[in-house]
């Protein structure tokens, strides 16, 4: 059995799992092994019959687990994995899903490899896996000595594919649940505001580093995503915590990954923790005085210059032409 | 309080590989706390400036690990655990998270924090194995702590807003960059840190699970096209953006 761990919000299983679903049938397939589902959750029986594919779906409901509470998902998972004894247990490498299975590897005793990328299967066994270091800069390749394997997958690393096929039959697990489980639960939720675009969901993410020397000096990427189409303004590492930029600001490895059309890096080194939140965007602009930096080793069309000179005659020409 | 850290390569803008394809080359790289970590340090002077107590820094890595942990006391910790193993680097999260939990559970800390995960290996379980080890309850990537009679108030960030978890102490977190913005340590702490004792304990190694067989560069397909240099640059610049649809 490989079991696949899954995820639900409001009321659907997550894009995350249905690319955990998908890798689960492969391994299966290269195994030659089925595939079950783990749900937990107040309410998932109903989204059972989805899960084309599958073979069995384990469902553990229970009143108290309408939102993640770790060491109860971890409790249920744990004894789920003891009880059917799986080949490989997969989660999605979410925050949540790389919370539970450290927490179920450790009830368990077992190792964990998390942001799995790739599966190396050979004589119709996992081998090795490949897994992402460095936010994805370097990837690993690993051995797993302990028995069940315990993985998650990196997120977009391996498309979620539709699958045909009967329903699976489910199995009601009846968790016995203690106060213990819940000494960790969210206790209350606060809704934020969302003011404009955010970073991930634009267009053109205009980026700024060290070049820009100041808070003040942003205010001219500010004035230059206003001329662009759905453009929002980002920073690195060094702009945060030189506290010219919110850390929310932040795109990198500890910051936010973005994914847009394009990125303009103005003078930006290019290091490897920033890198790693960019690296996913459709094309790559970089304004840079110095011709050596890395980030032209990783850009697609580079400005050599100074950014103080370059986008304030940029804002000018783009009103020009735009008649504004 | 206690708060581990990870000492790490400052890569800088690339990485270059031992011949044997087995870790980052690091013969011209300086070091660092790992970013998580760093804030972890950070708030924990934060809450002992607070509320008063005292905090100790610890990691498991080579001796040279010490500069971290005095970075650390530079900043305003008090005290320094070393458990010195030179093979750190095959130490996997299972074998690092028992070396210190035996380590700090004679002790008995009311708070622990790590970071959500380390910049390198990005494994995201040590915190979280040494909780259960300690049992003691445990909420990862937080990026917000108060802690009011006993408990311990935590948020964590998800796309919609903000989680509160509350949580009676002792306890673990692990921590997010974004908590704080860290301090840089003051000439006069670099100074006296020099003479702050650091305990050093050797540590052997739990028998791996997970092994390391190779270090790969992952493919990168971007071809440079240069516009120009200097502000000359402005209408093929507008002419690339008119052709990506970007105004």
């Amino acid at each position: 059995m490989i079991l696949a761990m899954l995820e639900t919000a409001k009321g659907a299983i997550s894009e995350a799992s249905w690319e955990t679903i998908t890798a689960a049938r492969d391994l299966a397939q290269k195994t030659n092994d089925s595939v079950a589902a783990l749900l937990i959750g107040k309410e998932v029986r109903a989204l059972t019959p989805m899960l084309k594919g599958v073979s069995a779906a384990l469902v553990a409901e229970d009143q108290q687990l309408d939102s993640y509470v770790p060491e109860a998902f971890a409790r249920i998972a744990s004894e789920a994995i003891t009880q059917k004894s799986p080949q490989i247990v997969l989660a999605p490498g979410t925050e949540t899903g790389n919370d539970l299975m450290a927490r179920v590897a450790a009830r368990l005793g077992l190792g964990l490899a998390t942001n799995c990328t790739e599966f190396s299967v050979e004589d119709g066994a996992l081998r090795m896996v490949t897994r992402s270091n460095w936010g994805g800069s370097l990837l690993e390749e690993v051995e797993i000595l302990s028995k069940p394997i315990l993985l998650t997958l990196q997120p977009h690393a391996i498309p979620a594919q539709a699958a045909a096929g009967a329903e699976p039959t489910i199995e009601a697990l009846n968790p016995t649940l203690t106060a213990k489980e819940f000494r960790v639960r969210v206790k209350e939720i606060l809704r934020s505001e969302k003011k404009g675009i955010s970073l991930t969901e634009a267009k053109i993410v205009i980026g700024g580093g060290r070049g820009m020397g100041s808070a003040e000096a942003f205010k001219m990427l500010e004035e230059l995503a206003g001329l662009l189409s759905n453009a929002a303004v980002g920073a690195t590492r060094v702009a945060t915590n030189n506290n010219w930029r919110p850390h929310s600001d932040q795109i990198g490895q500890t910051g936010t990954q973005i994914a847009p059309d394009l990125y303009i890096a103005c003078g930006i080194s290019g290091a490897i923790q920033h890198m790693v939140g960019c690296k996913n965007s459709k094309k790559i602009l970089a304004i840079n005085k110095d011709a050596e930096a890395p980030i032209f080793q990783r850009a697609d069309y580079g400005v050599i210059g100074d950014l103080h000179q370059i986008v304030p005659a940029l804002i000018a020409e783009l009103k020009r032409v735009k008649g504004v | 309080m206690l708060v581990c850290v990870k000492r790490v390569p400052d890569t800088g803008g690339g990485f270059k590989l031992t011949p044997d394809e087995m870790r980052v080359d690091t013969t011209n790289l300086g070091f660092a706390i790992s970013p998580h970590e760093e804030c972890a340090v950070e708030e924990a002077i934060r809450i002992i400036e607070k509320h008063g107590g005292s905090s100790t820094v610890l990691t498991l890595g080579p001796p040279a690990a010490g500069e971290q942990l005095r970075e650390a006391i530079a900043k305003g910790i008090t005290g320094a655990i070393l458990l010195e193993a030179e093979d750190y680097e095959s130490w996997d999260p299972a074998a690092t998270a028992q070396a210190i939990a035996e380590t700090v559970k004679p002790l008995g800390f009311d708070l622990l924090l790590f970071g959500n995960e380390s910049a390198d290996t990005c494994n995201y379980q040590v915190g979280v194995r040494v909780a259960h080890l300690l049992d003691l309850p445990c909420v990862t990537g937080i990026k917000a702590l108060e802690i009011q009679n006993g408990k311990a108030i935590a948020k964590r960030e998800t796309k919609e807003g903000w989680e509160v978890y509350e949580v009676a102490l002792p306890a673990v977190f692990t921590v997010k960059e974004g908590i704080n913005t860290p301090r840089h340590p003051s000439l006069r702490g670099i100074m006296s840190a020099k003479k702050v004792p650091i305990e050093q304990k050797r540590v052997t190694r739990l028998a791996p699970q997970l092994v390391r067989k190779t270090l790969k560069k992952p493919q990168e397909g971007r071809q440079l096209e240069i516009l120009g240099q200097g502000p000359e640059a402005v209408p093929k610049i507008v002419e690339k953006l008119r052709e990506l649809g970007a105004i």
